[in-house]
């Protein structure tokens, strides 16, 4: 039973005051402690609190249930229950703090002393902690009643004993965690003993787990020393035990069921409560050390108008494949809502390439993501449209979307060996996903798959079909991330920093490889970079985000030569095969701001060198200041001036 | 592979050896004797020096470990004190029962746990609250107060299943079911609100892997990425869990064999104990032990096939 324990892992507590303070705002807790503590209170004093001898027997009065007389009822000789009930807790309690003071007092400096000292210590404790877990604790337990029969505080400090490697291996982890920090290297050097150490720097951050775990093993020793008391192994039957009047009470249960109620829920409610205090205190503990600082100040942002980006007027060309409107993106968790990406908007016509470049941070993943309606828990669409080809991708019901998902939509990401799912070979993950899209046989699928394989240029296809992910190198497990994508035949391919992961010279083979497939399969290609040297290389036209929003877009020629937005120009001056030669690679003062933080008027103005009044003032549209050429800067015609200048 | 295995079994050696040296030493270690104990404080000085010396309680004690140890190794636990029967004999009879009631509560946590944890873990509002309370309460209320319980609850009131006794398989398969249900039941409760819990927090972490957005990204079906290849990476920890079940269930058995009056080695453990028949006990014990080592060995095995990356190391 304690073995279960052991799966409660938690955070070192050090802020003592702050976690006490949550631990008595929380109403669980507060019920927990009162609970137990009127019980333990009644159960000491219980010459005076309970209204009867517990062994007296009243013939008159068998069975009776609840009456004025007999509270909670009279059992098989028409003892009173409730006398019982408080006379048979002080041997229950008195076992549960048996169990707890062995387990603490020697489970907390052998997790000490291994977590301090490491090494051997740590190994010996380590192996110590696993045979003990191995062993069946009661039977062990019950070896040692057969050999001291009815003798309590044995079985209760064999119980201890065969505890000790929950609470050890929390308290082990607690110290390891503390003792490489700084400050405890500090307090060695300074020449402190290490009972000093443990003592001042240690304990302190190990108390907090330990009140848990205690508090829990309170609960399994009172649910194993009902256990042995209900097999009657501990009293002899006279005496009163919880355990023991469950059993009694079994003996009636077709004549008198009520006799199982008061000492069953008593008992059950009791260890709720330790188990409940154990569950607040780590809820406590762990807040108190910086759950708290995660709850970031959720400024509210002023929802700019609604207007959107001025719409584009739609030119002659042919062949639209997706348009995105307006769409907001916003974490949905908390009370109120950040937006994450705001209503940006964009098209991509078959056969293109459209690049999305920007700083980490910006939203260019949320906003492929969101395209894909694959967002990550606590994000959602707030608002706006994605067409493909007339419907509107967000209002389409999860099942019809599910059908256009890999066979009109593909999508890689950038982390190629953690988006392959590594329990299954290539070849089975590709095969599902052929006979998913295309109902052929496993042994067609089979061969799909290797040519599949060979399509993105992969060496040996029948070996790799038959490799896990993490046989794979990184160009070559990107190479299959993109044959997954390649299986439905998509009409458009969103690929989330593809290269970003590989070395250089792989990078220019999967770029290559991209730029074969699309012109083979006609398919359009939606790249998101921080990188120009890919977008100069197989984009044809550009998107620049910052901040949630679509600062700069157009033609790719265009972006290079007469960049309309000032941020655009710090990130081109900023690439090194980009810069002029001899010019200082000049990077852009600051960081992104944090979605939540967004400047109220233009987001770039405080790291714009360009930045004056006017952009202070309010939002900034997104403007087409050339045909197919749009900026989301009000000075941008000084701005321009200057940059060609 | 195979080495994964060989060293598992090469380490259950001592393991097994240091459990029966434990339960053996424990006798002479505990302050008390077996024979005065057994001899009661009515017997005389003469009848204890001579069941003394019929238990062999008079040789040294490295002597007596010798002989113990080379005899369980031939599979001989010696007599039981009570009844003089071969101790082997008495605990393979009932091994069935045991493992019955085991096998079927950790099968019962396994499946009930999954599924509701897979709930918790796509539906955090409801499955989840449900599957926080049931855990609480599952793991609070004791078991015996629970058989008692669905005693009351489904074989008194309600006559649906037996309230205590076993029919064995052999004698009716359909009878043999029913009567394992309620103590399956209560064995497993504990376990389903543990397993519930672990399966809903892996296949939260599972779920946010990019591997899920690229079979996701990639059209396949809701039900495959779940079912298959989110549960298969997010079943490590709860194989885990339920390794620990099985252990926490064999010792569950004590109790709840005797509150449905099984006749499996946890009630003959309790019989063992109130009798004081040490050569059982310890019998039961390395018995138990046993089990624990190959229900780990078989946990070690399920780890290589959930995840290759296991299988070359």
């Amino acid at each position: 039973m304690s073995v279960l324990t052991d799966q409660i892992v938690i955070g070192p507590a050090s802020h003592s005051h702050q976690s006490v303070r949550l631990l008595l705002r929380n109403p669980v807790a507060i019920a927990a402690i009162t609970f137990l503590g009127i019980v333990t209170l009644v159960c000491i004093g219980a010459p005076v609190t309970a209204p009867f001898d517990p062994l007296h027997q009243d013939l008159e009065r068998v069975l009776s249930g609840p009456t004025a007389h007999n509270l909670l009822g009279t059992d098989t000789l028409g003892r009173d229950v409730l006398s019982r009930l408080i006379y048979g807790g002080r041997r229950s309690l008195l076992s549960v703090l048996e169990g707890v003071v062995v387990v603490t007092a020697l489970g907390v400096p052998m997790g000490l002393a291994a977590g301090y000292t490491g090494g051997w210590v740590d190994r010996v404790v380590g192996k110590f902690a696993e045979t003990i877990m191995a062993v069946p604790a009661l039977i062990i337990v019950l070896v040692v009643l057969a050999v001291l029969p009815q003798n309590e505080d044995a079985a209760m400090i064999s119980f201890g004993l065969l505890g000790i490697p929950a609470i050890l291996r929390v308290v082990r982890s607690a110290t390891l965690r503390v003792r490489e920090d700084l400050y405890v290297a500090a307090a060695r050097v300074s020449g402190l003993n290490h009972v000093q150490i443990v003592k001042r720097h240690i304990f302190p951050h190990v108390w907090g787990p330990v009140i848990v775990q205690a508090s829990l093993f309170a609960a399994y020793a009172l649910l194993f020393e009902t256990g042995i008391a209900y097999l009657g192994l501990t009293a002899d039957p006279s005496t009163p035990t919880w355990g023991g009047m469950v059993a009694e009470a079994s003996t009636v249960i077709q004549r008198q069921a009520w006799l199982l109620v008061p000492s069953g829920t008593l008992i059950a409610v009791t260890i709720l409560a330790f188990g409940l205090l154990g569950d607040a205190i780590r809820d406590a503990v762990v807040i108190g050390e910086g759950g708290l600082a995660r709850r970031a100040p959720t400024s509210v942002v002023t929802k700019p108008d609604r207007a959107g980006d001025i719409a584009e007027p739609l030119n002659g060309r042919s062949g639209l494949v997706l348009r995105v409107r307006d769409l907001w993106v916003s974490t949905t968790s908390s009370a109120a809502e950040t937006p994450i990406v705001d209503r940006v908007g964009f098209d991509v016509y078959a056969g293109e390439t459209l690049g999305i470049i920007g700083e980490s941070g910006c939203g260019k993943s949320v906003t492929a993501l969101a395209v894909l309606r694959l967002l990550p828990q606590g994000l959602g669409v707030t608002g706006g449209q994605v067409y493909w080809q007339g419907d509107d991708l967000l209002s389409m019901t999860e099942r019809l979307f599910d059908e256009l998902r890999g066979s009109s939509v593909a999508y890689v990401s950038q982390e190629p060996q953690s988006s392959l799912d590594p329990a299954f070979t290539v070849g089975s993950q590709l095969v599902e996903l052929i006979r998913h899209h295309q109902r052929v046989s496993r042994r067609k699928a089979w061969s799909s798959a290797i040519a599949l394989l060979r399509q993105v240029e992969l060496q040996n296809p029948d070996q790799v079909a038959r490799t896990y992910a993490h046989e794979l190198s990184g160009g070559m497990a990107q190479r299959v991330a993109i044959a997954f994508a390649l299986v439905g035949r998509p009409k458009l391919l969103i690929a989330d920093e593809p290269t970003t992961a590989l070395d250089v010279t792989v990078q220019a083979e999967i770029l290559g490889l991209l730029r074969r497939l699309q012109r083979e399969t006609g398919m359009a290609l939606i790249l998101i970079t921080h990188n120009w040297g890919v977008i100069a290389d197989i984009c044809d036209r550009a998107v620049v985000m910052y901040a949630g929003q679509i600062v700069e877009k157009s033609g790719i020629r265009e972006m290079f030569h007469k960049p309309l937005h000032p941020y655009t120009l710090g990130l081109l001056k900023s690439h090194p095969s980009l810069a002029e030669p001899r010019s200082r690679l000049s990077s852009i003062p600051g960081s992104v701001p944090s979605p939540g933080s967004w400047p109220p008027a233009c987001r770039f103005s405080p790291r714009c060198r360009f930045v004056a009044d006017e952009c202070l003032k309010g939002p900034i549209p997104l403007i087409d200041v050339e045909p197919g050429h749009s900026s989301r800067c009000i000075r941008v015609d000084q701005i321009f001036a200057k940059a060609s200048a | 592979m195979l080495r994964i295995v060989g060293n598992r079994l090469l380490l259950s050696v001592p393991l097994l050896l240091v459990v029966s040296t434990l339960t053996f030493l424990l006798e002479a270690l505990i302050p008390g004797d077996v024979a005065r104990t057994i001899v009661g404080p009515q017997g005389t000085q003469e009848q204890y020096l001579q069941l003394k010396h019929s238990l062999g309680l008079d040789q040294p004690l490295f002597t007596r470990y010798q002989q113990w140890l080379e005899n369980v190794i031939h599979g001989d636990f010696g007599n039981s004190l009570f009844n003089h029967e071969p101790v082997t004999m008495l605990l393979n009879v009932r091994l069935s029962v045991t493992l019955s009631l085991v096998i079927g509560a950790t099968l019962l946590a396994a499946i009930v746990g999954v599924l509701l944890g897979i709930a918790g873990a796509l539906r955090a509002d409801i499955a989840g609250t449900a599957v926080d309370a049931l855990s609480m309460v599952g793991l609070a209320i004791p078991n015996f107060f629970l058989g008692l319980l669905l005693i009351a609850l489904f074989a008194v009131a309600i006559p649906l299943f037996p309230a205590t006794g076993y029919v064995p398989f052999d004698a009716s398969p359909l009878d043999w079911a029913r009567s394992l249900v309620l103590p399956v039941v209560v064995l497993a409760t504990p376990g389903i609100a543990v397993v519930a819990k672990q399966t809903r927090d892996s296949m939260r972490a599972v779920l946010e892997r990019p591997f899920i957005r690229t079979l996701r990204a990639a059209g396949l079906p809701r039900r495959s990425i779940i079912f298959k290849h989110a549960l298969r990476s997010a079943a490590a920890p709860v194989v885990t869990v339920l390794g620990l079940i099985f252990v926490a269930s064999l010792g569950g058995t004590v109790v709840v064999e005797s509150v449905f009056a099984m006749p499996g080695l946890g009630g003959l453990a309790v019989q063992a104990t109130t009798q004081h028949d040490l050569p059982l006990i310890q019998g039961v014990a390395v018995y138990f032990t046993a089990l624990v080592v190959v229900v780990n060995l078989l946990i070690d095995l399920a780890y290589g096939w959930l995840d290759p990356r296991v299988r070359v190391e």
